[in-house]
């Protein structure tokens, strides 16, 4: 016990990070680009397209993650139809299913996210650019994007935030990340609150470099909202 | 009447309508190489409209916009609404009509010297090397030379309406357009921005300018327009419009602007 106990459960947990971390990034990204796609959808002013948009936003924003992953990992692979078809070896893999359940909820949040930031842009910049003669794809990637980029930061760090935390619960679908190898260092020795600490400082510590790392990249991106240079 | 290819920028008939109001009931105007019109009327009177349907910010519902010889072409959608026929028509028309907005409207993520260049680079396909030559030198022409490093929010209202028209001449544009550029500055300020437009009258540009500045109306401008309800209700060079009005309701205008 003691100082050994501490540092032998410190080292197991760093040992389980690197799911935590792939649970984490690889969900995020893909998110990302689902996300771009129902923020996409949502303003095409096509009505099927954002009827869709809305309920996709409405569906995995509103149940639980936890719900959503085990019709996932449990749900789907209960029906005869999923195992028959070729995305059976995908989905029957635990850490495929959390991060695709993973990503199909931040989706949700992130593509809010975005219509939020890119409604923010003003709309008297818009309109210089298009008065310019700017293409719809130019005034997209020189005015729109950077803009809205700035806007979504604050918001963007919070739910990668909150996702980091979100993957504690993988430990359901039999993964072993930080928070189940805690789980289980407390099973096997019935030391309840070391493993745990220890786990919620891992966590702690990631995020705290996860918020530093986005104050970064906002200070970097927004030297025009810095006080006047002299 | 002389062929449309003689003037910069001709508009017959324009017509626009905001569902039930009907802003532009049919509004004519030309422009020679070198004038300077400034366009008059009380708000609601549909100027603003007028600008913003020449760049096709607004679709007009009706009515042609010729810039130096060239129709911007337009269609009927199936439920009747007019649209421009060819975007890159319309983008290639925009790029040669400089607008200056009254609230600015500068890149906010931008430098100065970027917001000036952003559009030749991009747009004109321009090198960028040339771009930068010349931006420098139109702040220097507008006064401020010394902010090119500077971002929008660090300048004043007058110093970044100044670095809007700089911007709006960078694309070296055959017709300037301005909508009410000083309306949204300080009363000190309207002096360097009127300062600046004047400048550019007299070294010949074709400007088309949307202003309550009764004196850059009749002391600058070559001809005065004078909007009113939606119809040209005055037009005519200065002299002749602010000497002996012939139009009740400019009187009454000019009268109720002095005060």
């Amino acid at each position: 016990m003691g100082a050994d106990f501490l540092w032998t459960t410190f080292t197991r947990l760093l040992g389980a990070l690197d799911v935590t971390l792939s649970v984490w990034a690889l969900s995020i990204v893909l998110g990302a680009f689902i996300a771009a796609g129902i923020t996409w959808m949502r303003g095409s002013g096509v009505r099927p397209l954002v009827y869709f948009a809305k309920a996709y936003i409405f569906v995995f924003r509103g149940a639980p993650l936890l719900v959503q992953l085990f019709v996932v990992y449990y749900g789907l692979g209960s029906i005869p139809a999923v195992r028959a078809s070729i995305f059976w070896p995908f989905l029957r893999d635990a850490f495929d299913c959390a991060v695709l359940s993973y990503a199909l909820c931040t989706a949700a949040y992130q593509s809010e996210i975005f219509r939020g930031a890119l409604a923010a842009v003003p709309h008297g910049q818009i309109e210089a650019a298009r008065a310019c003669g700017m293409s719809r794809v130019t005034l997209f990637r020189r005015i729109i994007f950077p803009i809205a980029l700035r806007q979504a930061l604050p918001a963007y760090s919070t739910e990668v935030i909150s996702m980091t935390k979100a993957t504690a619960l993988v430990s359901m679908v039999t993964l072993w990340d930080v928070m189940s190898v805690a789980l289980k260092i407390r099973n096997d020795t019935l030391v309840t609150y070391t493993p745990l600490i220890v786990a919620g400082a891992i966590y702690f510590v990631l995020n705290y470099l996860i918020a530093r790392a986005f104050i970064a990249v906002e200070h970097w991106l927004s030297p025009h909202l810095r006080a006047r240079p002299n | 009447m002389p062929a449309a290819d003689a003037f910069a920028l001709t508009v017959t008939d324009m017509h626009k309508r905001f569902g039930a109001l009907e802003v532009l009931k049919g509004v004519s105007l030309q422009a020679r190489e070198g004038d300077v019109i400034s366009i008059l009327g009380s708000s609601g009177s549909g100027k603003s409209t007028l600008l913003r349907c020449i760049n096709l910010l607004e679709t007009p519902d009706d009515g042609v916009v010729t810039v130096a010889g060239e129709t911007i072409k337009m269609r009927k959608t199936r439920d009747g609404r007019a649209e421009p026929a060819d975007r890159h028509q319309v983008d290639r028309i925009r790029s040669e009509l400089g607008m200056v907005f009254q609230s600015f409207n500068l890149w906010s993520h931008m430098t100065i010297l970027e917001n000036l260049i952003e559009a030749p680079i991009h747009v004109q396909k321009r090198p960028r090397a040339q771009c930068i030559d010349e931006a420098h030198a139109l702040l220097d022409k507008v006064g401020i030379g010394d902010k090119a490093g500077h971002y929008p929010a660090h300048l004043s209202g007058g110093q970044q309406q100044r670095a809007a028209i700089a911007r709006a001449l960078a694309m070296q544009p055959k017709v300037m357009l301005f909508d009410e550029p000083t309306s949204a500055l300080d009363p000190e300020l309207v002096g360097e921005v009127l300062r600046v437009m004047r400048a550019l009258a007299e070294e010949g540009r074709t400007m088309l300018v949307v202003t309550h500045e009764m004196s850059f109306a009749r002391d600058v401008s070559s001809r005065v327009v004078f909007l009113d309800q939606g119809l040209v209700e005055a037009e005519g060079p200065p002299s002749d419009l602010f000497g002996d009005p012939k139009s009740d309701r400019f009187r009454q205008f000019i009268k109720k602007e002095r005060n």
